[in-house]
C-alpha cells in the first residue's frame, strides 16, 4: 500500500516507529494528486510548496521528539475555511482573489496539532448545493464514477479523501454538506453538534446551521480529528463550553444493550431500493451487536425541507450582503456610481444558485412576509428540535439512510433545484435541531456506487456516534474497495 | 385652526467604552483613518461578533437613570441595508427585545416639570464615516467608528414644542454625562438626535402624518430645525395640503429642512435575530449592584442643594451643570460650612476664570481646599471681600494658596485701631468741606469717607472696623 492510502492512525504508527517521514507522506499524497486531480478536480488550490516546507519542519520536530496528534498528516481544507495568506474563495467569483489575514480557529487548531495542509478543496459556491456543480472553478467528479457528482457542498473534500488525494479533510455541513458527500463518496463524515466546533473563520452560509466537521477514511480517524477540532472558542458567541471527551476512548466499547431508533418517516417510498437494502442490512448488523432497534416517529419531518429553505436563505441573504465589491473580492470594472457598482459586482460575482437563495432569503425577511415565513419557520424549527428531544428519551441513537439515492449523474438535477434540494432530505433535520450526525459507508450498489448510513444522537453526544459507528464499521464486514482511477 | 406639534426624539449616544462593541479595537476619536480596525469590525468573511460586557452595563445604567424596566433578557437583530460605511451590509442592533423599556425623564420648563416617556433604550453598533473628495469623483471610507457602541434612546411622542424638545435633550445629555457613559460631544457625533414631527388640530387625539428630521448636530440646531419644521407643516396644512411622510435633512446654513427620501423609497431593513449572537440574560443581582453604584443624578442633586444648602434654584442649576463642578462645590461647602458664600465665589469667579480659558473644573488650579481656605481668611477678617477678589485672581494665575499671596503682597487687612484712626484723621483733615457737609446732616457723604480711607489703605481696612470708627470720629 502506498502511504497516501493509509489512515491517520496508521501513519501515526509509521511516524512514531520511524518507518516513514512526513516528507515521504506528503510527497506520496502529491504524487496521487498529480495522478488523479485532472480527472476528479477535488481542489481549487494546491499548496504544494508550503506543504513540503511544512513536512520538512515536521520531520525536524519528529527528530526532536515533538510528535503531535497530526504531525506530518496531510489534511485538505474546504475552501470556505479562512487560511492566513492563502486565498479563500468559497468557490465564488466574488471572492476569487480573497486572501484572509487570519486563520479560522479550526485551521489554527489543526496547525497546532502538526497537520500539513495540502490545499483548498472544491465546493458548491458558498456551500449552497448538493453536488459541487455550482463552483465558479468548475465541477468535482466522483472518484467512483467520473460521470457522477461527488455530492455537496463539500464535494471536493469528500472526493479527495475517497481518492486518497489527502489523508483526511475538513468540510462544513449546513444541511448535509458533510454527510451527503461522505455517503456518496464512500467515506466517513461527521457533523458535530452546533456549538461544538468553532465557526470562527468559517465563511458563513447560514450561521445558525453551519458546522465544521471531518472527512476521514475510517471512524478512528474521525475520532482523532474530533479530538483536535472540538472545543469552546471565546471568539464565537454560539460556541458552547461543554467538556470534550477523548473520542478515541469510545472506539471499542460496543453497543450492547443500546436502543436504536428507526424513524418511520425516513423509510419512505422513493428511496432507491439498493440504498434501502444496504441500510436494512446495517440495521441487522446493529441488532446483531446487541442493540435493540425500535420504530420511532419524528412527526415534523415533512416540514424540514420547507423550514430549511426559509431559514438558510434568510440568513444567507444577510451573510452575503458584505460582498458588495467595495472592500475586497470581485468588483465589476465598468460600473458608474455606487448602486451600479453593487448591482454589477453582485450580478457578475455570484452564480445562479447563490442569487436564487439571496432572493428567496430577502423575500422571506421582507416586511409583511416575515411573520408568515421566517417567524413561522422558526416556530416549526423548535418543533423539529422537540421531535428529536423526545425521540432521544426512548433511544440512544437514531439510524437512517444518509441519502435517498446514490450519487446521481452530473447535470442531472442542475435545472431542477427542487429535485436537487431533495437529496438532502435525510440530513437537513439534524442541522435544524443542532444535533450531531455521522455518515458511515454501508455498502455499494451493484453499479459500484457507495452507500452511507447515518447515525444521529443528542446534543454534545458525539462520543456515542463514534461508539456506534466504530462498532458498526468493525463488524459490518464490508468489502474493502478503492475507486479505480 | 390651531395646531399642536407632536414630537418624538431618537437620541443616539456613543458609549465611553475603551473598546468597540464586538471586537477589541479602540474607540478613541481622531485617529488616522482605518487605524482602529480589525477583521471583525471590517466585516471580513468568516469573522464573528462577541459582545462587550461594558456596553450592557452602561446601557443598564442609562436604563435605571431613566426609570426604565431592565428586561430579564434581550437579544440582537440585524438591520440590513447596503452602504459603504457599513462593511457587513447589516448593522447589529436590537429590535424586538431591547435591553430597557418603559421609562421616563422629568424635564424642567418655565411653568414647572413635565414627564416625557422613554419608550425604549437599545444597544447597537455605529457605522463608519464617508468622506467625499471635492475634486475627484471618489469617496473615502473611514471605519474607525464602525462598531463603536451606541445606545438609542427613543422617546414617546410626548413632546409638544421645540423648547420641550430642547429641554428633554439637555436632560438626557446631562444624565449621560453624569453617568460617565458618554462624553456628550455633539460636534464629534457622540450625541446625535433625530426627530419625528407631526401636527394635529388642537384637541384631536389622532396623530398627523410625520416627517423625520435628521442631521441636527447641536441643541440649537435641533430647536431651530423643529421650529422651522413645525412652521412648514403648519403652512402646508393651513394651505389645505397634506404633509408627506418622509425623511428630511436639516440644512444648517439655509435654516431649512429639505426632503431626503419619501416613504416609498424608505428601506425595508429586513430585521431578524442575529444568529451569531446569543440571548443576553440580565442577572438581577447585577442590576442591583449597578443601581447601588449609580451616582446622584443632576435633577435630584439640584433639588437636594436647594433643600439642604438653602441656595436659590438658579444657583443649584449652575452648580450642578457637571458632576465635577457639583463635587467641587460640595467639597468647598463641607470645608467651610458656607453654602451660599461658596456658591457665589464659584459662580462669580471660578467659573468665569475657567470659562474664559475653556478649561474644565478638574483642571482648575484653585483646589476646593484652597478656595475654602480663602473663604476662611475672609470670615476671620484677615482679608476683606474686596481684597479677596484680587487674591482669588492671583490664586488662579499662580496656583499658590491665598495666605502666600496675601503675605507677599501685604494684603492683610488693617484691623489695628490705631492705624485706622490715624488714616481717618488724615482723611478728615484733608477734606474739611465734606466733613462740614456730613456734620450738617448729609449722611450720603459717609460713603465718600469710606472710599477715601480705603484708598489711603489700598483697600486693606477692615470694613466693619472702619465703619464703626468712622461713624464715631465723624460725629465728634
Ligand atoms: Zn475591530
Amino acid at each position: 500500500m502506498e502511504l497516501n492510502q493509509l489512515t491517520i492512525h496508521e501513519l501515526q504508527e509509521k511516524i512514531r516507529s520511524g518507518k516513514t517521514t512526513a516528507t515521504e507522506i506528503v510527497q506520496s499524497v502529491f504524487r496521487r494528486i498529480d495522478a488523479v486531480e485532472k480527472a476528479i478536480h477535488a481542489y481549487i488550490l494546491l499548496t504544494r510548496e508550503a506543504a513540503l516546507a511544512e513536512a520538512d519542519r515536521a520531520d525536524e520536530a519528529i527528530r526532536k521528539g515533538d510528535i503531535r496528534t497530526l504531525t506530518g498528516i496531510p489534511v485538505a481544507l474546504k475552501d470556505l475555511l479562512c487560511t492566513r495568506g492563502v486565498t479563500t474563495t468559497c468557490a465564488s467569483r466574488i471572492l476569487h482573489d480573497f486572501v484572509p489575514p487570519y486563520d479560522a480557529t479550526v485551521v489554527e487548531k489543526l496547525r497546532d496539532a502538526g497537520a500539513v495542509f495540502t490545499g483548498k478543496t472544491n465546493m458548491d459556491e458558498f456551500a449552497m448545493g448538493s453536488s459541487t456543480e455550482t463552483s465558479w472553478f468548475g465541477i468535482t467528479r466522483n472518484p467512483w464514477d467520473l460521470e457522477r457528482i461527488p455530492g455537496g457542498s463539500s464535494g471536493g473534500s469528500a472526493a479527495a479523501v475517497a481518492a486518497d488525494a489527502c489523508i483526511a479533510a475538513i468540510g462544513s455541513d449546513t444541511g448535509g454538506s458533510i454527510r451527503q458527500p461522505a455517503a456518496l463518496c464512500g467515506v466517513v463524515g461527521m457533523k458535530p453538534t452546533y456549538g461544538r466546533v468553532s465557526r470562527y473563520g468559517l465563511v458563513a452560509f447560514a450561521s445558525s446551521l453551519d458546522q465544521i466537521g471531518p472527512f476521514t477514511k475510517d471512524v478512528e480517524d474521525c475520532a482523532i480529528l474530533m479530538n483536535v477540532i472540538a472545543g469552546y472558542d471565546p471568539r464565537e458567541s454560539t460556541s458552547v463550553p461543554a467538556e470534550v471527551p477523548d473520542y478515541r476512548q469510545y472506539l471499542a466499547r460496543g453497543i450492547d444493550g443500546w436502543t436504536v431508533g428507526i424513524p418511520k418517516e425516513y423509510f419512505i417510498e422513493g428511496i432507491d431500493p439498493e440504498v434501502m437494502t444496504a441500510v436494512r442490512k446495517a440495521i441487522a448488523v446493529v441488532e446483531g451487536l446487541g442493540a435493540r432497534c425500535i420504530e420511532i416517529s419524528l412527526p415534523h419531518t415533512a416540514y424540514c425541507l420547507a423550514v430549511y429553505y426559509i431559514v438558510a436563505p434568510a440568513e444567507a441573504s444577510s451573510n452575503l450582503a458584505r460582498y458588495d465589491g467595495a472592500k475586497y473580492g470581485f468588483r465589476a470594472p465598468d460600473s458608474r456610481g455606487l448602486l451600479d457598482m453593487y448591482k454589477k459586482s453582485r450580478s457578475a460575482g455570484f452564480g445562479a444558485e447563490v442569487k436564487r437563495r439571496i432572493m428567496l432569503g430577502t423575500y422571506v425577511l421582507s416586511s409583511g412576509y416575515y411573520d408568515a415565513y421566517y417567524k413561522k419557520a422558526s416556530q416549526v424549527r423548535a418543533l423539529i428540535k422537540r421531535d428529536f428531544d423526545e425521540a432521544f428519551q426512548r433511544c440512544d441513537v437514531i439510524l437512517t439512510p444518509t441519502t435517498p439515492t446514490p450519487a446521481f449523474r452530473i447535470g442531472e438535477k442542475t435545472d431542477d433545484p427542487l429535485h436537487m434540494y431533495l437529496s438532502d432530505i435525510f440530513t437537513i433535520s439534524t442541522n435544524l435541531a443542532g444535533i450531531p450526525g455521522i455518515s458511515v459507508p454501508c455498502g455499494f450498489t451493484q453499479g459500484g456506487l457507495p452507500i452511507g448510513v447515518q447515525f444521529l444522537t443528542g446534543h454534545f453526544e458525539e462520543a456515542k456516534l463514534i461508539q456506534i459507528a466504530a462498532t458498526y464499521e468493525k463488524n459490518a464486514n464490508l468489502e474493502k474497495r478503492r475507486p479505480t482511477l | 385652526m390651531e395646531f399642536e406639534p407632536v414630537i418624538g426624539l431618537e437620541v443616539h449616544a456613543q458609549l465611553l467604552t475603551d473598546s468597540k462593541i464586538f471586537c477589541g479595537c479602540s474607540t478613541k476619536f481622531g485617529a488616522s483613518p482605518n487605524s482602529h480596525t480589525c477583521q471583525i469590525c471590517l466585516g471580513m468573511p468568516g469573522v464573528l461578533p462577541v459582545l462587550n460586557r461594558k456596553v450592557v452595563e452602561y446601557t443598564i445604567k442609562m436604563g435605571l437613570a431613566t426609570h426604565c424596566r431592565i428586561n430579564e433578557a434581550c437579544n440582537f437583530a440585524r438591520k440590513n441595508y447596503f452602504y459603504p460605511d457599513l462593511p457587513k451590509g447589516y448593522q447589529i442592533s436590537q429590535y424586538a427585545n431591547p435591553l430597557a423599556e418603559h421609562g421616563y425623564v422629568d424635564i424642567e420648563l418655565e411653568n414647572g416639570k413635565k414627564r416625557i416617556g422613554v419608550t425604549r433604550i437599545h444597544i447597537e453598533e455605529d457605522a463608519g464615516k464617508l468622506m467625499h473628495d471635492e475634486h475627484h469623483p471618489f469617496s473615502y471610507v473611514d471605519l474607525n467608528r464602525t462598531g463603536v457602541p451606541l445606545i438609542e434612546i427613543v422617546s414617546e411622542p410626548d413632546i409638544r414644542s421645540a423648547e420641550e424638545a430642547s429641554a428633554y435633550l439637555r436632560r438626557l445629555h446631562e444624565i449621560l454625562v453624569y453617568l460617565e457613559i458618554c462624553d456628550g460631544n455633539m460636534e464629534e457625533g457622540s450625541f446625535r438626535c433625530d426627530a419625528n414631527v407631526s401636527l394635529r388640530p388642537k384637541g384631536q387625539e389622532a396623530f398627523g402624518i410625520r416627517a423625520e428630521l435628521k442631521n441636527m448636530n447641536s441643541f440649537r440646531n435641533v430647536q431651530r430645525a423643529l421650529e422651522y419644521e413645525i412652521k412648514r407643516q403648519q403652512y402646508v396644512l393651513e394651505g389645505g395640503g397634506v404633509v408627506v411622510q418622509e425623511t428630511r435633512l436639516w440644512d444648517d446654513t439655509g435654516g431649512v429642512t429639505h426632503s431626503m427620501r419619501s416613504k416609498e423609497e424608505a428601506h425595508d431593513y429586513r430585521y431578524f435575530p442575529d444568529p451569531d449572537l446569543v440571548w443576553v440574560a440580565i442577572n438581577e443581582d447585577w442590576v442591583e449592584a449597578i443601581r447601588k453604584d449609580q451616582p446622584e443624578l443632576p435633577l435630584e442633586k439640584r433639588e437636594r442643594f436647594v433643600r439642604d444648602y438653602l441656595i436659590p434654584a438658579y444657583d443649584a442649576g449652575v452648580l450642578t451643570t457637571s458632576r465635577a463642578l457639583a463635587d467641587y462645590y460640595e467639597a468647598v461647602v463641607h470645608l467651610t460650612g458656607k453654602p451660599k458664600i461658596a456658591g457665589n465665589w464659584i459662580m462669580g469667579d471660578i467659573l468665569r476664570f475657567i470659562n474664559e480659558e475653556k478649561r474644565e473644573i478638574a483642571d482648575c488650579p484653585i483646589t476646593p481646599q484652597a478656595l475654602a481656605e480663602m473663604i476662611r481668611l475672609i470670615e476671620e477678617g484677615t482679608i476683606s471681600g474686596k481684597i479677596a477678589k484680587e487674591v482669588i485672581e492671583q490664586m488662579y494665575k499662580t496656583g499658590k494658596p491665598a495666605a502666600t499671596i496675601i503675605a507677599k503682597k501685604g494684603l492683610v487687612q488693617i484691623t489695628d485701631e490705631g492705624a485706622l484712626v490715624q488714616a481717618i484723621t488724615e482723611v478728615m483733615a484733608a477734606n474739611p468741606k465734606q466733613l462740614e457737609q456730613y456734620r450738617s446732616g448729609k449722611d450720603k457723604v459717609f460713603g465718600f469717607f469710606v472710599g477715601q480711607v480705603m484708598k489711603a489703605t489700598q483697600g486693606k481696612a477692615n470694613p466693619q472696623l472702619l465703619n464703626d470708627l468712622l461713624k464715631k470720629m465723624l460725629a465728634r
